[in-house]
């Protein structure tokens, strides 16, 4: 090491230190900023002894604050339940059409619905609640057994052709083709008389031969002109909306082997509440239908026509 | 350069400090007309500081009664009879942005203006060296207290001293919360101990930092920290006003008793270190321009007295563009002051400060008070209804900029055969228009269903968000419906 000089240009002393020619001149960082740094040094010592910080073999170390991400979540989940045990015990005295006509009720139903929704049924009934073939789409005003909250909240407590519940609802169609009760041809005629009462063929002679098959299977479920009955589970055929689909592949497939699709009952998996606020979730979904009205009320409610604060 | 100098001081042991310990600045107590610019535009600034938030201005009953709050809970920024949201946040990058060319625009004509007067750092640091005055007395009664050894007499005044740095630092980082709260509230909470956490945690922050930087770092902050005074150098041209030692006056200096045994005639610095003793960064300006001189001009003020003093004109320091000192080195005359301040430069940034001040001005009077933005829902795009008509679902935002609750008519334009009703009403009331009420100052979202017959084309249409109150207003957002052929679009 060299001696430190004065350096003609700056009037700054050099540190002696000397490269090819390079020195470097000497302007001393303040001894605070030295301080600060110590600082720096003994704070993180205390932080990777308070909070976890050292990675070990398996996990890091726990640290003395016992600090970790999931014990934050579950303080947050905690105060969330916390948060929400008011609204929820009042929704779990409330049934399922106080619920309904509660703005205030059915709001907290309708938020928590969605978010258990997202758990619990997205898996068939897609994100949206479009549904898909063989899932029934929840947006529209098509209901197997009834659109009232009351026949939502029952098909999701007890499910469809739930094996082992004795409450669960369920509808038997024939498998016409398989079972040998109509040919192949007749499976054929009675297609194009679904399709021709749907709106989606124009009259044929097969439609015709159809009709005939028709009143002698079909319309003892379905009706005399396709409308239905949601006491049997039996779908409206003379409507724009297919479960399985409406084409000539579709419709062939479902009346020579029949469907049976499955619904989980909720009941005994889901608490009482969250099965409620589904159900009020789905009733808000665009195609939910109001309450019959008892018999001696002669009219239903007139909705209003101004959204409610 | 040759490392075995023949210049190399021979003194020099090779012991190199890296670390240099703060050579504590005591500057002397001054008198003159920047001293008394600085008293007012502390006076100023630290009025305006404490005093902003106790102002009070009626909005009526929705809206809070403090003239200037940052209501971070509901997201609100309150000014006067200005009150932003946070999709106005412009207006607020505008300000910002004003702030900045303003800085260019003070840089490049009065030099660090912003450091030598209005900065905080500089305000505190210069009300903290008022109370060491208070308490220590004047410049050598600190030097004499600071060689001093610890004794019963220097840890009361030290004691004392730092109360009341630490007073004034409480009150400065307890006062920075009142802009966020309702001040009177707020007041009455931290007292009792019942205001939010982070009130105290702000304050505690703040009140440290205020003590530690103006109590202790002082030109530190500004010498070392701050990057500001570094950007600055770059702006300043041969045309901005620095603080200026007129060496060409100056020197040769000497004191009047060495001038008259001189030879030759010396210069006017009478080498009497008051403009070094008054320095809050404790620099020698005579050295020339430097990162530590914040141009607070109290040098020019002790330098004044001093000629005044021994009968010299004045201005031996003084504000002084680098053109100037030039001619007046050559003995020429120097620029007229305005011709200085009003040159291109200065002009083009102000026309663009000002630009953007009448832009916001004129938006800011532009400004509609009510909002309609629309989310169509993507899943599912369209549902098909039994009858086979189709439905779209949209979620609508209206927003009532208003303190007082409005009712609004939602409309439907284009989509000839459609009809729209919300979730809360059955399909069977849906109709061409809803009329909706949205609270004060509130968005309220609202689900709407938008129908149309089987066998619709998709379209594109709009929904028109019509105030129906006197004062009106309008505003129309486009959308468009989706049925299995298509969007519309």
């Amino acid at each position: 090491m060299s001696k430190p000089r004065l350096d003609d240009a700056t009037g700054v002393e050099t540190v002696g230190h000397e490269w090819d020619g390079i020195e470097e001149l000497n302007n001393p960082l303040p001894r605070w900023w030295l301080w600060s740094f110590y600082a720096c040094i003994v704070f993180a010592i205390g932080y990777s002894v308070v909070y976890p910080a050292i990675p070990m073999l398996n996990t890091a170390t726990a640290g003395t604050f016992g600090w970790s991400s999931r014990g934050d979540l579950d303080k947050e989940m905690k105060a969330e339940s916390l948060r929400t045990a008011a609204i929820r015990s009042e929704l779990d005295k409330a049934s399922i059409e106080q619920i309904a006509t509660d703005p205030r009720l059915r709001r907290a139903a309708i938020d928590g619905g969605r978010a258990a929704f997202k758990v619990n049924c997205i898996q068939c009934h897609g994100n949206g609640a479009a549904g898909s073939a063989g899932y029934p789409n929840l947006n529209d005003d098509d209901w197997l057994w009834g659109g009232d909250s009351a026949a939502i909240h029952q098909t999701l407590v007890n499910g469809i052709r739930q094996p082992g519940d004795d409450a669960t609802r369920m509808s038997m169609m024939p498998a016409f083709g398989r079972d040998g009760i109509l040919t192949a041809p007749q499976v054929q005629d009675v297609v194009s008389h679904v399709r021709l009462i749907a709106g989606e063929e124009k009259p044929s002679a097969s439609a015709q031969r159809g009709a005939e098959i028709y009143t002698a299977n079909c319309a003892v479920c379905h009706g005399a002109n396709g409308e239905g009955s949601r006491a049997v589970g039996a779908p409206k055929l003379s409507d724009a909306i297919w479960l399985y689909g409406g084409d000539r592949k579709a419709l062939t497939q479902t009346i020579t082997n029949a469907r049976y699709g499955v619904m989980p009952s909720w009941g005994n998996r889901l608490d009482p509440v969250t099965v409620k606020m589904l159900a009020t979730y789905v009733h808000s979904l665009g195609g939910g239908e109001a309450a019959p009205a008892p018999a001696a009320d002669p009219a239903a409610p007139v909705a209003p026509a101004t959204v409610a604060q | 350069m040759n490392a075995h100098d023949p210049k190399m001081s021979a003194d020099h042991s090779n012991e190199i400090g890296m670390y240099e310990k703060r050579k504590a600045v005591f500057p002397k107590a001054i008198d003159g007309a920047f001293r008394r610019f600085k008293w007012l535009v502390m006076a100023v600034c630290l009025a305006i500081y404490w005093g902003t938030p106790w102002i009070r201005w009626d909005r009526g009953s929705y809206a809070p009664d403090q003239a200037v709050l940052i209501d971070m809970a509901n997201r609100r920024f309150f000014m006067f009879n200005i009150e932003i949201w946070p999709h106005e946040f412009y207006f607020v990058a505008g300000l910002l942005i004003m702030a900045g060319i303003g800085l260019f625009l003070v840089t490049s004509v009065v030099g660090r203006a912003w450091c030598g007067y209005a900065c905080p750092q500089t305000v505190w640091t210069d009300l903290f060296q008022h109370v060491d005055r208070l308490i220590d007395g004047d410049r050598n009664a600190q030097l004499r207290l600071q060689k001093a050894p610890w004794g019963p007499a220097k840890i009361a005044r030290r004691g004392l001293k730092w109360g009341i740095y630490l007073g004034i630092s409480f009150a400065t980082g307890g006062a920075w919360i009142f802009y966020f709260a309702d001040a009177p509230t707020l007041q009455y909470e931290f007292w009792t101990g019942t205001a939010a956490p982070v009130a105290y945690a702000t304050t505690f922050v703040l009140t440290m930092t205020t003590f530690i930087f103006g109590g202790f770092m002082r030109e530190q902050v500004c010498i070392y920290m701050c990057p500001w005074p570094r950007i600055q150098t770059a702006m300043l041209d041969e045309k901005s006003l620095l603080v200026t030692y007129k060496d060409w006056r100056g020197e040769p200096r000497g004191s009047v008793k060495s001038a008259l045994k001189a030879a030759t005639p010396l210069g006017d610095c009478i080498d009497c270190m008051q403009c070094v003793a008054v320095c809050p960064t404790g620099i020698d300006i005579r050295e020339g321009p430097q990162i530590g001189c914040i141009t607070c001009a109290l040098c020019i003020d002790a330098c004044d007295k001093a000629m005044a003093d021994v009968g010299r004109p004045r201005g031996l320091i003084d504000y002084c563009t680098l053109d100037d000192a030039e001619r007046e080195k050559r003995g020429e005359t120097s620029v007229p002051i305005l011709k200085t301040v009003f040159r291109p430069r200065t002009l083009v940034y102000l026309g663009v400060w000002s630009g953007i001040g009448l832009a916001l001005l004129f938006a800011l009077g532009q400004r509609e008070r009510m909002d309609i933005s629309i989310a169509k829902d993507r899943n599912p795009e369209y549902v098909t209804l039994s009858d086979g008509s189709v439905r779209n679902a949209y979620t609508l935002k209206l927003r009532n900029m208003e303190s007082r609750p409005r009712t609004f008519r939602i409309e439907l334009r284009g989509l000839d055969n459609g009809t729209i009703y919300t979730d809360e009403m059955d399909s069977t009331a849906a109709r061409r228009q809803l009329t909706v009420e949205v609270p004060s100052d509130t968005t309220k979202p609202v689900r709407v269903y938008a129908l149309v017959p089987r066998g619709s084309a998709p379209a594109e249409f709009a929904l028109v968000l019509v105030a129906t109150d006197k004062e009106g207003g309008t505003d129309i957002s486009e959308t468009t419906f989706t049925t299995a052929q298509g969007n519309g679009q």
